[in-house]
């Protein structure tokens, strides 16, 4: 089996990295060949990369509550690539109430703040080795 | 960990208690012989004793000095609390100037004694509310300001030389200070009454929070032009605050923190002197900022440590002469981080534990962190508790009547000797990758910080670091807490839409003559090298956006992108 390969950036202007570079280094410590793209990314550079890259899975993370609309150009760019077959996944400072919000609008996995590191890390895995792999997620 | 009580006998035909699962120290004797280190990774006695201070009792007079005087280790001023307590300074912004001044009129009538603003962060990285790369975020984490009247419109109603104001700007420092002069000018209050503090800080962007935008040596530059500019026109205001709250909240311990804040302020006094600058002129006015995290004797010893390591450096390397040249002031922040999203009400007492570190350190003005800030910027109930808890521990709890509490004591005074030994070892391996500046740009602070970050949340996954409500006494039957909050803020959604629409009027109705002037004097003296600031007030008075005068430096300067962290 070949190792997934996991497209992880920033969307949007915030600067806050440390959770996303954790994540980076847990996923690589997993296994997983992974992508960093860093900060400011749109959502056409993101979904860019991914199609470029043949990953499996984009990973995005925003902490400064702009995490609806974001998210929303990211699964609308997915769409417009007709890249559906890539799941997205958002981690970051995210009420419990915008989770439900996030899922129906097409975002295949919601990690908020507090989420276990471990937790996220079989999430992602699983999420990158089931191309289409929506029904699987939470 | 083990689960304590399991081999408790049971009472007959009493329904058992479901006991949580205990953490059990890893120090203890019976457990394993696995050092017992502060957060830091400094090792730690069982006890300390006379034996631990190098020289005795007249060696430790020696590093201590008395408050207010030389090595300033006990504090900055002879008096402390007893003369003044610290500055209560919570930081708030977010939404139009409008929401922004309510919530500041809201925090004075509470009792704060200062203010402290958040900016949003298209105003940050210096794009106007209408700007496409500006679109989700307006008014999110901070106020959104476009032009020098959106300034206006924050303090309306609120005496500027009455009231000190703190700025957590960076990349646009200058800019907002040029929005910020004129809504004084507009209001009548002079440049000499001014109080407050300008972050000014763009050596941390690039290492830890990230709002940067032009590459490193413009961006000196203009830090540089405020601070020459304040020196001359700002008397009573701190132009710059050397921080290192960002790098221990993105992920490294109390001795980087220490060690990459005076390596910063190493780089930013060679770049204010190479400008020409005296250094006993612009010394007094550097203000600094710190973390205050949970591990309340290494944070107290740190603090302590760090008035000691500034005064070395003020004396040793730049040849400070007065007393005020080389006495470390600061603000202390509580540290975000540290708080959980699981059992908010928690966060209350860890916030409380920091506060307190903060004013046994003797910081001289103070934000606590709202409890509920895991989820939204904080509710106003949230930060009147923050204000109530200084309030508390500075009306009730005594510790403010006397100076430096904890001078003396065995353990501290080993402590804050030890953290300035290995504080200075870090700094010296900064200098030898040619300062901070250089270490930065090759992105070597950056790679220890997400190490370290790594590390702490591998002890937090494999229980090693214990956190309450997270890895220990999770139980979700603590009541309340284990719904999420209900009464979370929420910023309006149509906040940019309006926020654009009243620039684009304001925008309308400015004398073309005089805007399209300013500018084009602000892109001659960047490119001639001139103060920025004079043209920069002259554009803002010509309510000039912020967006177009950091289009301005845009053109000139390029922007930076961070090189890969692999």
């Amino acid at each position: 089996m070949t190792a997934p390969r996991i497209v992880l950036g920033k969307p949007g202007l915030d600067g806050h990295d440390r959770g996303l570079k954790v994540i980076a280094f847990a996923l690589r410590e997993a296994g997983a060949e992974v992508i960093y793209l860093g900060l400011r990314q749109s959502a056409a550079s993101i979904v860019a990369a991914a199609v470029t890259e043949d990953a499996d899975l984009i990973g995005i993370s925003v902490l400064s509550g702009a995490h609806l609309p974001l998210a929303e150009q990211i699964v609308a760019e997915r769409a417009a690539r007709g890249a559906r077959d890539i799941p997205v996944a958002i981690g970051g400072t995210i009420p419990a109430n915008h989770a439900d919000l996030l899922r129906e609008m097409g975002v295949d996995a919601v990690y908020p703040v507090g989420s276990p590191l471990p937790d996220v890390v079989a999430g992602l895995l699983a999420l990158a080795g089931q191309p289409g792999g929506r029904r699987a997620a939470s | 960990m083990s689960v304590r009580g399991a081999d408790r006998e049971e009472g007959e035909g009493t329904p058992a208690v479901a006991l949580p699962t205990a953490w059990v120290p890893p120090h203890r004797s019976d457990r394993d012989t696995a050092p017992v280190t502060t957060d830091s990774g400094i090792p730690v006695d069982v006890v300390y004793t006379a034996d631990d201070l190098p020289g005795g009792q007249s060696g430790l007079a020696q590093r201590l000095g008395l408050p207010g005087e030389p090595p300033f280790t006990r504090g900055p001023y002879p008096t402390m609390y007893r003369g003044q307590l610290w500055t209560m300074r919570q930081f708030a912004g977010f939404g139009s100037p409008e929401h922004t001044n309510e919530r500041f009129r809201f925090l004075l009538g509470q009792g704060q004694t200062a203010l402290s603003v958040a900016f949003d962060l298209p105003t940050q990285l210096g794009y106007d509310s209408g700007d496409p790369m500006a679109a989700a975020e307006v008014g999110r984490v901070g106020v959104a300001i476009d032009t020098a009247s959106d300034m206006c419109d924050v303090f309306a109603g609120i005496p500027l030389d009455h009231v000190s104001v703190n700025f957590t700007i960076n990349a646009t420092a200058p800019i907002i200070l040029a929005t910020y002069l004129v809504a004084a000018e507009r209001s009548g209050v002079s440049y000499q009454a001014l109080t407050g503090t300008l972050q000014n800080d763009i050596l941390k962007e690039f290492l830890a929070r990230k709002a940067y935008v032009y590459p490193p040596g413009p961006s000196l530059r203009l830090v540089t032009d405020v601070v020459e500019f304040s020196s001359r026109e700002l008397p009573r205001f701190n132009p710059i605050s050397i921080t290192g709250y960002h790098a221990r909240e993105a992920g490294c311990d109390a001795v980087q923190e220490l060690a990459l804040t005076m390596a910063s302020a190493t780089a930013y006094c060679e770049a204010f002197l190479a400008r020409g600058l005296d250094f006993e002129a612009f010394a007094p006015r550097l203000s600094f900022h710190f973390a205050t995290t949970l591990d309340l004797f290494e944070e107290v010893a740190k603090l302590r440590a760090a008035r000691r390591i500034w005064y070395r450096v003020a004396t040793e390397r730049f040849g400070a002469r007065s007393p005020s040249a080389a006495r470390l002031r600061f603000f202390s922040g509580n540290s975000g981080t540290t708080l959980t999203a699981q059992q908010p009400l928690n966060n209350v007492i860890r916030s409380t534990l920091q506060c307190l570190g903060a004013v046994l350190g003797g910081a001289q003005s103070i934000h606590v962190m709202g409890y509920d800030e895991a989820y939204e910027i904080p509710s106003e109930e949230a930060v009147t508790l923050s204000l109530r808890t200084q309030q508390i521990i500075a009306l009730e709890s005594g510790v403010a009547r006397t100076v430096d509490p904890l001078a003396g004591s065995y353990y501290v005074e080993r402590l804050t000797d030890e953290i300035e030994t290995r504080a200075n070892a870090l700094m010296a391996d900064v200098d030898a990758l040619g300062g901070a500046a250089a270490a930065i740009e090759a992105g070597i602070p950056q790679r220890w910080i997400a190490e370290s970050a790594y590390r702490a949340e591998q002890a937090l996954a494999s229980g090693e670091r214990p956190k309450v409500g997270v890895n220990v006494y999770t139980d979700t039957a603590a009541g309340a807490q284990a719904a999420p909050l209900a009464n979370t803020f929420e910023v309006d959604p149509l906040v940019g839409e309006r926020q654009a629409a009243r620039t684009r009027a304001r925008v309308a109705e400015r004398d073309a003559g005089a805007h399209t002037g300013a500018l084009r004097r602000l892109a001659d003296d960047t490119r001639a090298g001139r103060n920025v600031m004079p043209a920069l007030i002259e554009a803002a008075r010509a309510e000039a956006t912020v967006g177009e005068m950091a289009g301005v430096f845009r053109e000139a300067f390029g922007e930076f992108t961070e090189p890969a962290p692999w």
